[in-house]
């Protein structure tokens, strides 16, 4: 049978605020346990909440930038559980009303085609606290340093149909906020989080099969390893008879396999109602309106604009917008070398395998937009040719010069363009490699081309890579010709 | 000494007739020798009392004044107090030392008070007889047989008996007022948002709200006026200037229309209470009031609708009481369930288990609907009543409760009939309007206390016809035998 | 509609109160005395009527995103039951 996939995601965002949701404690990552939980985020008696109007705005810019519905009167709800890392016994967020309502996301598939997900709302809510699990004497322990710290949940349709979708998913909305400069994205930190909602269904079918969720995938490959594994996992228990359970599962990267919490999961019953100690968020117009003028250029404008303005394919306009550092980075190599083809090739080639190499963010390379410019410039002018330049990226990296034409000048690696000395260079190679001047002459047409590389290689190895590669084509295809 | 009112106190104290610590001292020394028959208070501080009154002393020596400044008041033990054990009289916060001070307990420090000590009261403030402390009862001053009232039945008693001049309560379904019409005394539920509810442990966050408890309702002014304001420490505190309360008892109340609701007046009202308003109100109209009947055809509902929204607040409220980062914890968790519902079970009294799972039930799952829901439209109808009666009268009257006080342990085993007692209470709350009770005669020795309810913010008003009606009266300073 | 002792159960669990098997008859019983008394809101007609969660129909006021709050882990932590290295202590949480 065909299976098709059905896949909703929620993604808890970070706000990337200074202090907490409710409290003026600091968000701050990584201090001592409980060290920033105040009376308000341990729970004490009497206390109450406050709401930070930055996690509004924040929510508000993200609202605007899917292009939702705001929500002008949203209400905070209690969510009733017990768990130790919730301090209060319910979690502040939102139900009925949230504060952003209905919106959509365009994601870039792998060849390029733009597919829309639905989002069906997004909403403020507090986080929780952490259990550390090492043992103290056989009792765990509970730091409530994050319990407070504002999230935005952002829940999207079940309009996602593989797991590579899914990760272009999460990618544009990590892209997203973090344009938006609302959440610093840093998954290992748990800045953002993933829960996948996973089912399948014979492929032309209307009806939902019955879904698994995925609690708390935090990396883009496992996200797409943990769902993939699901799929299978749903696939072949139906196939052999069995039906998937709705029930929440956790992936284990170790294993490369969900399993079950069955058994602590029990049914819940949330008891949500109106939070008594909050009132009603109302935004005036004025104030969504005034929060519109500050959205930045977003992810998908930029994405249109490279390929209307640069000229550049669907594919790579969207690489190079995927983030705000590197469409940044991109555009001022662009600034100073005027071709965009050849800055992207460069952006998403030399520079990104860098990158990817030393593990660094783009706002850290080692190569400056305004080197890597330069650099560009020098191919253009026929300065060096581009294995050349590969070499002198190569010098920048590593910080042997400060500029490409510096390393160019005292490596001596600028081009031969000299007519003589490149035919001189070439006699010289020719009458060194005799044999095989002899082999091609006798060869026939298709023999001959290929043989002509070895000729070119020779050429570039005596030249030590400097003379023009056009020009070596042109007078070495003559003179073999004879 | 114990007798003067905080009035009478704020005169001597600057005429240096005596000294804060004087004062204090010979309330500690009355606090010893009579509490321990009525059981008022569940911590009495005297050590930090005697600091604070030296400090006031000091600050009088230096110029300062101040109507509150050297005035001893106590609290109720729902407030929290930085360094001072804060138990709202359950075993679950037995060994609570409060990391802070609510912002009443600031407020009434800054003003100058001395803080005597933590007034006993209905576990978690669920109650209207204060029977149901962990400390055990409270005995009502006018007859120890009976109760004071609740759930501010430690304030009420301390306060009726001169133990302490004043003391602040809280009030979520009548718990200021109910106490204040047992014990004769003046008690004031201000508009919701009025008083901060920062540092006031919750019972009913959307109904809670913290007020005086004196023996005139000047007294209510002065403490109210300390009390009252914005925080910004809590989203539901009013921004709202707070009027000048003690100014505005001296208004004459010509032309003051009052407003006389019939179902007040129905079956379940005790006939003498009824001639003691009655009686009342005709004092009123010497005093230029004019009085006429109206309607608030919604308040038959109110006590289911209250029984639904004030547990089903108080479910969630109170499940931060885990045994994880304070409070009672069971011997010997064997799991993290086994800590939940034993710290829980063993920590909490009956009445509030009871309440907490009928909030429980009434949030769940297919019952939201049916009854929250369904209780907070009722809710906006009892508003509406209200709102609509205060088109035509500026003040509404009647009893306070529908009978004096009762005998201690009567009504323990039937919750319903106790929650039935709150009847003429609880609307206040529902709709968030100011309320106040004053004593108004005595039924077998037992105190009568009617009730005034104005719109909102218009604490003024009640505490005009309240000082008003006691230039005229003196029901208000009669003591009980013995105090 | 009467809650049943199964009912009752289920509720305790949910609100995490520890019962004793020998109070569960006379809970159910007061508890269905309780909401005998709350049952008779049914009777209102509240066609129509939106619900009124606060009385003053107030909004909420924001707070600026600042950090006011300083450490005060060992003052808070001298109220609790069961600390170490920092940590609340609580039974073992299995995932």
């Amino acid at each position: 049978m065909q299976w098709e996939t059905v896949i909703g995601l929620e993604i808890h965002a970070q706000l990337a605020t200074r202090s907490k949701i409710f409290s003026g404690s600091a968000t701050a990552f990584g201090a001592e346990p409980n060290t920033q939980a105040s009376l308000i985020d341990l729970g004490m008696p009497g206390t109450l909440p406050v709401l930070n109007e930055e996690t509004v705005r924040m929510a508000v810019r993200f609202g605007l930038a899917i292009e939702a519905e705001i929500g002008h009167t949203n209400v905070f709800a209690r969510k009733n559980y017990f768990y130790p890392d919730l301090p209060k016994g319910y979690q502040t967020s939102q139900m009925d009303k949230p504060i952003v309502g209905k919106g959509h996301l365009d994601i870039t598939l792998e060849d390029g085609t733009l597919k829309r997900i639905g989002i069906t709302r997004a909403h403020l809510e507090e986080d929780a606290g952490k259990s550390l699990h090492e043992d103290f004497h056989g009792m765990t322990g509970i730091d409530l340093n994050r319990a407070g710290t504002p999230l935005l949940e952002i829940v999207s349709e079940p309009d996602i149909r593989s797991a590579k979708e899914a990760v272009a998913y999460v990618k544009a909305i990590h892209a997203l906020v973090r344009y938006l400069g609302i959440c610093d994205g840093n998954m290992a930190e748990g800045s953002l989080r993933c829960d996948c909602n996973v089912s399948v269904r014979p492929r032309g079918q209307e009806a939902f099969g019955t879904r698994a969720e995925i609690k708390n995938v935090n990396s883009f490959r496992f996200i797409e390893k943990a769902i993939n594994h699901e799929i299978q996992r749903q696939i072949e228990l139906i196939e052999d008879g069995g039906k998937v359970i709705q029930e929440t599962r956790l992936y284990d990267p170790n294993k490369d396999e969900t399993r079950s919490m069955r058994g602590k999961e029990e049914a819940n019953d949330y008891r949500y109602f109106p939070c008594p100690d909050l009132l009603p968020v109302v935004l005036e117009d004025g104030f969504v309106e005034r929060l519109r003028e500050t959205l930045p250029e977003l992810p998908n404008q930029k994405r249109e604009r490279f390929q209307s303005q640069y000229g550049l394919s669907a594919y790579d306009a969207s690489v190079l917008s995927a983030s705000r550092e590197m469409a940044e980075y991109f555009e001022a190599v662009f600034e100073v070398c005027g071709d965009a083809k050849l800055a992207a090739n460069w952006v998403m080639g030399e520079l990104s395998s860098l990158l990817n190499k030393e593990g660094l963010e783009i706002e850290r390379s080692p190569v400056s937009a305004e080197q890597l410019g330069g650099l560009i410039r020098r191919i253009q002018d026929n300065t060096i040719s581009g294995k050349i330049a590969k070499m002198v990226f190569e010098a920048l990296a590593a910080d042997e010069g400060a500029s490409a034409d510096a390393i160019i000048e005292r490596k001596g690696l600028k081009q031969v363009t000299d007519t003589g000395a490149i035919e001189s260079m070439l006699d010289e190679m020719l009458a060194a490699n005799a044999a095989q001047v002899e082999q091609y002459r006798a060869a026939d047409e298709a023999k001959r081309a290929k043989m002509f590389g070895f000729f070119v290689g020779q050429a570039m190895k005596a030249s030590k890579g400097k003379a023009n590669p056009g020009q070596v084509n042109e007078l070495l295809k003559k003179k073999l010709e004879g | 000494m114990h007798r003067l009112t905080l009035a009478q106190i704020a005169r001597g104290l600057a005429a240096k007739e005596f000294s804060s610590v004087e004062l204090s001292e010979a309330l500690l020394a009355r606090i010893a020798e009579l509490d321990p028959g009525l059981n008022s208070f569940i911590t009495v501080t005297a050590e930090q009392a005697l600091e604070q009154a030296r400090a006031a002393d000091a600050r009088r020596a230096a110029g300062e004044s101040g109507a509150l400044l050297g005035a001893p008041i106590a609290h109720k033990d729902l407030f929290c107090t930085k360094g001072v054990r804060t138990s709202c009289a359950s075993k679950i916060l037995d060994d609570f030392i409060a990391p802070y001070d609510a912002t009443v307990v600031e407020r009434l420090a800054a003003a100058g008070c001395v803080s005597l000590g933590k007034l006993n009261m209905d576990e978690f403030a669920m109650g209207s007889a204060s029977e149901s402390s962990h400390y055990g009862p409270v005995r009502n001053p006018w007859n120890t047989e009976c109760v004071p009232g609740g759930s501010s039945g430690g304030s009420a008693a301390a306060v009726a008996a001169r133990l302490v001049p004043a003391a602040t309560g809280s009030d979520t379904g009548g718990s200021i007022r109910q106490p204040a019409a047992l014990t004769n005394l003046t008690g004031l539920k201000p508009t919701y948002g009025r008083v901060s509810r920062w540092g006031m442990i919750a019972y009913a966050s959307s109904l809670d709200q913290g007020g005086p408890l004196a023996r005139s309702a000047e007294d209510c002014a002065l403490l109210l006026s300390a009390m009252a304001g914005f925080d910004p420490k809590d989203s539901t505190c009013v921004d709202q200037p707070v009027d000048d309360y003690l100014a505005a008892l001296h208004r004459p109340l010509a032309g003051l229309r009052i407003g006389l609701p019939r179902e007040y007046f129905g079956a379940g009202l005790d006939p003498r209470l009824s001639d003691a308003v009655m009686a009342c109100v005709e004092e009123l109209k010497k005093l230029g009031a004019t009085v006429k009947e109206i309607g608030l055809p919604s308040m038959q509902h109110a006590i289911p609708a209250y029984y639904v929204i004030a547990p089903a607040e108080a479910s969630s409220n109170l499940s931060r009481f885990d045994g994880v980062r304070f409070g009672y914890r069971c011997e010997n968790p064997q799991s993290l369930e086994d800590l939940y519902k034993r710290s829980r079970g063993e920590g909490f009294g009956a009445e509030v288990k009871r309440r907490i799972m009928v909030g429980t039930y009434a949030l769940s799952a297919g019952y939201y609907d049916a009854y929250y829901l369904k209780a907070q439209k009722i809710r906006r109808l009892i508003r509406s009543d209200f709102i609509g009666a205060f088109q035509e009268v500026d003040l509404i009257l009647g009893p306070t409760t529908p009978n004096p006080a009762w005998k201690l342990g009567e009504k323990g085993d039937d919750p319903v009939a106790a929650y039935l007692e709150d009847i003429y209470t609880i609307t206040a709350n529902l709709a968030g309007i100011p309320g106040l009770s004053m004593p108004a005669g005595f039924v077998d020795g037992l105190p009568v206390g009617v009730q005034l309810l104005a719109p909102y913010f218009q604490e003024s008003r009640l505490l005009n016809v309240a000082h008003q009606y006691q230039q005229a009266t003196d029901w208000h300073q009669r003591a009980p035998e013995g105090y | 509609m009467a809650l049943e002792r199964s009912d009752v159960e289920k509720i305790a669990h949910l609100a995490r109160l520890g019962l004793d098997d020998a109070e569960i008859p006379r809970t159910t019983q007061t508890l269905n005395d309780i909401l005998g008394l709350i049952d008779r809101m049914q009777a209102v007609d509240t066609h129509g009527i939106e619900p009124l969660a606060h009385p003053l129909e107030a909004t909420q006021r924001l707070r600026p995103d600042e950090v006011t709050e300083t450490d005060h882990r060992d003052a808070y932590q001298a109220i609790a039951p069961a600390v170490e290295n920092g940590l609340y202590l609580v039974p073992k949480v299995i995932e």
